[in-house]
């Protein structure tokens, strides 16, 4: 008898959601299988890894991926056009890290000129996300989406805590909305039928179930992004059909792995390719899991997925 | 199937102030409406009680059998606190319930308790280490709990055996493991094994609106299954009636007259069956 290899059957879609204008905008989603299963289906769009850059210096990055951006990481838009033309990025995640209370904080104003500013530079679709503080990501995001206006971005976090500013700004400004839960797939679900029942279309969010670095809880992260595919694919879950993002490098590049120097722990082999491999890795496990949208940093670690998805696609 | 009102817990509020105050008054309000209610048992959960739990559990016996003639479950971690109610209670109204014993070598002595004051007792299906994974992990453990209920001496017949019903808001797919357990335990002897749940653990943590709802859907898939005895508020349970069979029939299959009834009743049962994902909003949708 000849072997026959078994398949999977699945009743739902993702959903497929393009971000960008013009002839750079970028489609992910929109496959009938797991992720890379195309013996099982049809995978119609390619993952995408989208830089992340900061409207201010990004001096809380490690040296080892911080030098990478020496010369142009002291202006947003100088920035954001190196990755975009040097580094040939399909995609940009601009984090307004600086506007947070704690940090810089900068007014929802100059955060929206940064928005301007950076929009007028590049071609390639732009995430523009707040500084994860709840209460100031409110009204910065709703500065930022006004003055992104008609470019179809992506914007976010919106959380429970916030929702309802993020979601009515990306609704009267036509952008595409980040919904971030964290690590619990009941509370995904939630937020999403939350954010449809303000009128805003299920097919026009995308999923964060919130990272977390490998040898730090990555397997939560994975578990819980398989399992919201999973609901989407096999149970034909119409609430949690969207595209999955999968914000690993601010992740990544905190943990003392991608931190400690050589001469501090000589066992753990060069710093600078230590991680770099931790953020491919953290990265590549979370494509496996489900994610189609990555934002990550080092440009190395971004070589090293994208040829990996090169090979499964 | 038999009640065990549960409304007597330490966790509320007013309990735990009447309890402390020993305060007559809520604690037999509250047994008499569960009497009133169908309830043949009142529960008494009065928590680890580490201090003073004999003397609590002995007026929490008296205090409600002074007003209802029924037997009472002895609920505590504390051993020595359901000793003292067993030697209180007044075994003419039924038999008492211990509340109970399970596979932690910790809790073998409630067995001893069984016997020796002639009560019936609850094994939960836990062990010392994690959760059960699934029904058959609860059937591996239920076993090793009859293994000792006999070696103790404690008839099976006075062995009720409780799956452990988790919370469908964090943990969705064991409502429909604890559904299996409940027929599965029962082919574990013959005469089938008697079976028990904390009804209402399953919607803990739930929207207010909702808990009523999953708590008589769950209890009717319980009750389906075969299931003995559920420690419940006996009236929302009474309130079950006429949905029970509106909840048979669309669990058959049936189409029922009432549209929005029927849409409640399917959403409902996808969430306990894991055929959809928990969210508070689900019937929303």
């Amino acid at each position: 008898m000849s072997y026959v290899a078994p398949k999977e059957t699945y009743s739902g879609t993702v959903y497929p959601v393009t971000i960008g204008t013009g002839g750079k905008s970028v489609t992910i989603g929109g496959e009938n299988a797991l992720q890379f299963h195309s013996f099982e289906g049809t995978m119609p769009n390619r993952p995408l890894v989208a830089y992340e850059i900061q409207d201010v210096p990004p001096e809380d990055w490690p040296e080892n991926v911080k030098k990478v951006f020496d010369g142009v990481s002291d202006c947003p838009v100088k920035w954001a056009k190196y990755c975009q033309d040097e580094l040939k990025a399909r995609a940009i995640a601009l984090r307004l890290i600086g506007t947070h209370p704690d940090r810089e904080d900068r007014s929802a104003e100059d955060a929206a000129k940064t928005v301007r500013d950076v929009l007028a530079a590049i071609d390639v679709p732009l995430i523009i996300m707040g500084s994860n503080h709840a209460e100031k990501d409110a009204s910065v995001l709703v500065a930022a989406a006004e003055a992104a206006k008609d470019r179809n971005c992506l914007i976010g976090k919106a959380q429970e805590a916030n929702y309802k500013t993020i979601v009515a700004a990306a609704m009267a400004n036509d952008h595409k909305l980040i919904a971030l839960s964290e690590l619990d797939i009941n509370l995904s679900k939630q937020l999403n039928i939350l954010i449809t029942q303000m009128g805003f279309d299920k097919e026009r969010i995308i999923t964060d179930p919130m990272s977390s670095a490998l040898g730090y809880g990555l397997e939560y992260s994975y578990s819980v992004t398989e399992r919201i595919r999973l609901a989407a694919l096999t149970q034909n879950d119409q609430i949690m059909q969207q595209p999955i993002l999968c914000d690993i490098g601010m992740y990544v590049w905190k943990v003392k792995e991608t931190h400690a120097a050589e001469s501090d722990q000589p066992q753990w082999g060069p710093a600078e390719e230590r991680g770099i491999l931790w953020e491919a890795e953290s990265a590549t496990a979370m494509l496996m899991a489900g994610a189609e949208m990555l934002i990550m940093r080092h440009p190395k670690a971004v070589a090293a997925v994208e040829a990996l998805i090169d090979e499964l696609v | 199937m038999l009640i065990i009102g549960e409304k007597l817990s330490i966790i509320a509020k007013r309990v735990r102030e009447a309890m402390m105050n020993k305060d007559k008054g809520p604690i037999q309000e509250i047994a008499i409406a569960q009497a009133n209610a169908g309830a043949g048992v009142i529960d008494a959960n009065i928590g680890p009680a580490e201090d003073g739990g004999e003397e609590l559990m002995q007026w929490m016996v008296t205090t409600i059998q002074d007003v209802v003639q029924l037997p009472v479950c002895l609920d505590t971690t504390n051993f020595n606190a359901i000793e003292a109610g067993l030697q209180v209670h007044n075994n003419d109204w039924g038999r008492p319930m211990i509340n109970s014993t399970s596979n932690d070598p910790e809790r073998f002595p409630i067995l001893e308790l069984g016997v020796k004051y002639n009560a019936q007792v609850i094994g939960l299906t836990v062990g010392k280490g994690g959760l059960p994974a699934d029904a058959e992990e609860r059937c591996a453990i239920a076993a090793e709990i009859m293994g000792r209920a006999m070696e103790y001496g404690l008839p099976l017949e006075d062995l009720y055996l409780d799956p452990l019903v988790l919370q469908i808001a964090t943990s969705q797919d064991h409502a429909r493991h604890v559904i299996e357990a409940v027929s599965m335990f029962q082919s574990m002897n013959e005469p089938p094994m008697k079976t028990i749940v904390g009804l209402s653990n399953v919607s803990n943590g739930c929207p207010k609106h909702l808990r009523p709802i999953l708590n008589k859907h769950f209890f009717v898939l319980l009750e389906n299954a075969g299931l003995t005895c559920a420690i419940a508020d006996a009236k929302e349970m009474a309130e079950v009636g006429h949905d029970r069979q509106m909840i048979l029939d669309v669990l058959a299959g049936k189409e029922i007259e009432d549209k929005a009834k029927m849409t409640e009743i399917k959403k409902t049962l996808d969430v306990i069956m894991g055929r959809t994902l928990y969210a508070h909003s689900y019937l929303e949708m």
